[in-house]
Parts: structure tokens; sequence; C-alpha cells
């Protein structure tokens, strides 16, 4: 709209510019790099300036080598794709399981009234502090971690899906009960695609804390991922390897959110959370 | 109803009657009412909020069970033992104030959706809905969301889902009730034409007077607390009907009665 507000009289290349700055989406493309590199500068400066320890604050330069060396060792490879596969596995069983029964729930309202004290307990207690449980019960390996992510990522699954399911418009569900439509028909093709945009926020929200989930069973009991990476690096006082596992734990999470969002498009293309073109 | 038609009427009512509530606070929302309404015809429930003509629509679609009396579809009986019966359902097809459109559907898939429900092949139900689409004069929007087409459109699209099984009765809850004036004039006339041409038995609510008289072939008055029919009023004028039908006396005419009745009960 503001294109057709510009005068005629400006040169196409600047109208072209001007055209693509206006829009919403491109500015984070500009500044998210633009503080970053602020970032590090102050960074690097203060580390220069201060003569501060290495082991207390690595320079962006140490943490940078540190990164490549770890990008080319298949043993850091193998940790992270342990974290993934113990997130994605949580992440997976939370999606089930929190999906299956927030539909359950949203449809059967004396069972969700009698389940509701027992799901917001299992919120309540600190899940971390079940760990210790799952690994007396699983063993030190993946499964302990797999079960404390998906414990995690569930609720917001779980809330998510109740709250769809009960968000169904009621003229929707005259028109499926004019057609004479299954209980199947009627899951299937009403209560499924309209809670969907609810589902989709439930996952955004799961995956992140699946990750978290993942980490922190790995790195308070676990011999493998990058959890595990974190304790090793600390432990031996690498300082610059913290940095480095914690920025790969980083672009994991930016990976997966990211890929929950795309679902988003992919999937909901109807709905208003998605722009029209 | 003083003179029974021959044949068997595509909806006939015998002391259908409804209450809601608790059985320490019941509401009667329709008192037992007899009404019959042959087939073809164009018959308009009018009447004040609570006189229970959505109620009566609502039981004819077999969205709510009558708490008493008989209600047949085509001389056969909609609910049995407290359960609808698919059979008899499926010669009614519904359109409701909302256009109801599922968003995530395209145009063509909404208009679709009922055949896909019964069973119908994609090529076959898609080839049907554009045929639809022709008839209520929306052709080319067949593969775009319900969120881009326009009010009127969108209601068009939902008389298009409720014909998409060939129902022989179409039963319409203020189906213009939330579109502006114009627009509302527009659909009458459109009715009208794809009632012509499908010759489908139509009985729409409405509490517009005017809409009322241009579409009915008659016109059934109910009155609130309880609801009930109160007179039966006959638009013996020609069709098809243009806009311009309004101003005519005997349109006026039979607008001020109603008029005059409808202040009288509500």
């Amino acid at each position: 709209m503001t294109e057709k507000t510009l005068p005629k009289a400006i040169p196409p290349a600047s109208f072209g510019a001007r055209k693509w700055l206006t829009r919403e989406t491109a500015l984070p493309w500009i500044t998210t790099p633009l503080l970053l590199v602020i970032l590090l500068a102050i960074w690097h400066f203060y580390v220069r300036g201060t003569g501060i320890s290495s082991f207390i604050l690595p320079a962006p330069s140490a943490v940078w080598d540190s990164w490549m060396d770890m990008l080319s060792s298949s043993r850091a490879w193998r940790h992270t794709w342990t974290t993934v596969y113990v997130t994605l596995m949580g992440f997976g069983w939370a999606l089930v399981i929190g999906v299956g029964l927030g539909v359950v729930l949203g449809r059967t309202r004396w069972l969700e009234l009698t389940l509701n004290p027992f799901i917001v307990a299992t919120q309540v207690i600190p899940k971390v502090a079940l760990l210790p449980l799952f690994v007396v019960w699983f063993g030190f390996g993946a499964t302990s971690k797999i079960i404390v992510a998906a414990v995690l990522a569930f609720f917001p699954i779980l809330t998510n899906t109740v709250l769809g399911v009960k968000s169904v418009d009621a003229g929707h569900r005259d028109v499926m009960t004019s057609l004479n439509a299954t209980r199947w028909q009627i899951f299937r093709r009403l209560e499924l695609p309209s809670s969907l945009p609810y589902i989709l926020t439930g996952m955004e929200i799961g995956i992140v804390l699946a990750i978290i989930g993942a980490i922190v069973g790995e790195y308070l009991g676990g011999n493998a991922g990058l959890g595990f990476m974190l304790v090793s690096k600390m432990n031996g006082y690498e300082t610059d390897g913290l940095f480095a596992v914690i920025i790969q734990m980083t672009l994991l999470g930016f990976i997966f959110y990211f890929a929950t969002g795309a679902l988003r498009r992919f999937t909901i293309p109807w709905h208003q959370s998605v722009e029209i073109k | 109803m003083s003179n029974p038609p021959k044949a068997a009427p595509a909806i006939g009512l015998r002391a259908i009657e409804k209450w809601f509530g608790t059985r320490d606070q019941p509401v009667h929302a329709l008192a037992p009412t007899d009404l019959q309404v042959p087939a073809g015809e164009l018959l308009v429930l009018l009447g004040p909020s609570g006189c229970g003509k959505t109620t009566l629509l609502r039981m004819m679609g077999g969205l709510l069970e009558p708490t008493g009396g008989d209600l047949t579809i085509e001389d056969r009986a909609l609910w049995k033992d407290g359960a609808r019966q698919g059979e008899t359902l499926s010669e009614l097809g519904m359109v409701f104030q909302d256009a109801n459109l599922f968003p995530w559907l395209t145009i063509e898939e909404n208009i679709a959706l009922p055949l896909e429900l019964k069973g119908v092949g994609k090529a076959e139900r898609l080839a049907r809905a554009h045929e639809l689409t022709k008839l209520v004069g929306i052709t080319g929007f067949e593969k775009r969301w319900p969120k881009e087409l326009s009010g009127g459109m969108r209601q068009r699209a939902a008389i298009a889902r409720a014909l998409s099984y060939d129902p022989k009765i179409l039963l319409m809850d203020e189906p213009f009730g939330a579109l502006d004036a114009m627009t509302r004039d527009q659909m009458n006339l459109e009715l009208q034409r794809i009632w012509q041409e499908t010759k489908k038995t139509i009985v729409l609510v409405t509490h517009s007077i005017s809409e009322a008289v241009f579409l009915a072939d008659r016109i059934v008055l109910l009155s609130p607390r309880p609801g009930r029919i109160d007179t039966i009023v006959d638009v013996p004028m020609a069709r098809p009907r243009s806009l311009d039908v309004q101003a005519t006396p005997e349109f006026q005419t039979i607008a001020r009665t109603l008029r005059h009745r409808l202040n009288e009960i509500s």
C-alpha cells in the first residue's frame, strides 16, 4: 500500500529497495546479524581490554575455534545425534499421548474433571527431580532421558489439544450432525483439522521443552549426548568448549523450533496465523 | 390446513412440541403444533424472537429431538426410539445463518463434503461441486479458501453444499440474516431462481417481513411463550417475482397485515 503513495519520479532501483525494506519480514534479516556483530565486538574488546582469564571468559575467536573443532569431530556429532534422537523420541511420545488424551478429555467433560487434579499434579512436581527415579527404573541409557523429555513436552500439547477440541465451532458441529456424520468422520473431518492450530501451538512449546528435558537428563545422569558433553567440558575446565556446546544446543533448538513453525505453514495454510500471500 | 393436500406432504408435523430446561424450570419452547408442507412449496416461518421458529426448523432438520408428536419427512419418520434415521435425514439439506464453511477446506471441497462423507469418489464429487458453483453463481472460486470470499458468496457456497446430495427439502435458518440489505435482496432473487430451477421444497426462517412476503408461497406466523402457530398467510403473487413487487399494493397489504399482527403478539 505504501508503494502506491510513492511519487513516480523515484528511480527503479531505490524504489525496489524501499519496497523491500518496508516489508516487516525483511527487518529481522538486517537487525539480527547487526546485533550479533555488535555483541561479538563488545565481547571481543572486553576480553582484550580487561585481560580476563580464558577460564572465566574465553575470547569469541577461541570459542569459534573450539566450535569448529567440535564440528569436525565425529565424537561430538555422535553426542549431537544422541540428543536429537532423545528429543525427537520424547517429543513423539508426548505428541501421541498428548493429542490422544487431549481429544478424549476435550470431548468428555466428566473425565476431564476427574483426571484434571492428577494432570496438574504431574505438572507441579519438578520433573527433573523424577530423573533419578527414571534412572533407577530404566538405567543410564536413552530411555530415562526420553521419558523426561516426553513428560516435559506432554503438558502444553495436552492442554492445547483439549482447548482446541473444546473450541470446535457449534455451527460446524451442526453441519456434521445434519449430514449424519459418524463419530469417526466428525473426528477426522472436523475436530482434528479444527484443533490443528491449537495442537501446533502446543507442539511449538513442547519441542523446546523436549530439548530442555533431553539435555538436563543427559546432564544429570548420562553417558552420551550434548548434556553429557557439557558436563565433561566443565570437568575439564574447557570454558571455550562449554561455549561451543551451548552454541550447538542453541542451533539445535532453533532448527527444531523453526521446523514446527514450517509445519504450521505447511499443514494449516488456511489459518489466520499463516499470512495470506 | 383446511384443505389437506392429496399426495403425502414433504414434511408432516403432528402435535410436535418441544420442552427445554430442567425438571424444576421447564420452558415450553413450542406448544403442540400441526403443519403440513406440500412438496415444492416455499414456506416461510416468521415471528419475533422466542417464538420457536428456529426450534421448529431444527426439529425438522433432525438437530433437535421433539419432546412429543410425530414428524415425518416424505412420509417416513425422522426419529425412531430416540435415534435419527439416516436415510430420512438425507432428504434434508440445511443452511444456517452463518455459512459454516470449514475454513480448512477450499470452496469446492466444502461443497463436496457431504458427498465425501457418503463415500462418493473424488472425481465424481468434484464434478458435482463444479456443477453447483454454476447453479449458485460462484464459478471461478472453486479453489479459494472461504476467508477469501464475501459473506454473500460464502452463503451461496453453503447453499451449494446443502444441495450437493440432491435432497428433496432445503431447510434454511435465517440464511441471509447476517448480510447487508443490498446483498440480501440479491440473495432473495437468487434463492427464488434456484428454487424454481431445482423444484425443491424450501422451509425458510426469517424475522424480516419483506423477505417473507417476497419469497413465500405461504407464511406461517408464530407467536411466543409458548411458541405456537398464530396465523398462516397465503402469498398468491405471480412468479418469478422481481424486486419491484415490493412496491405493489398486494405486497404492501400482506406486509401491513403481518406487521400489525406481529405488533399485537410480541
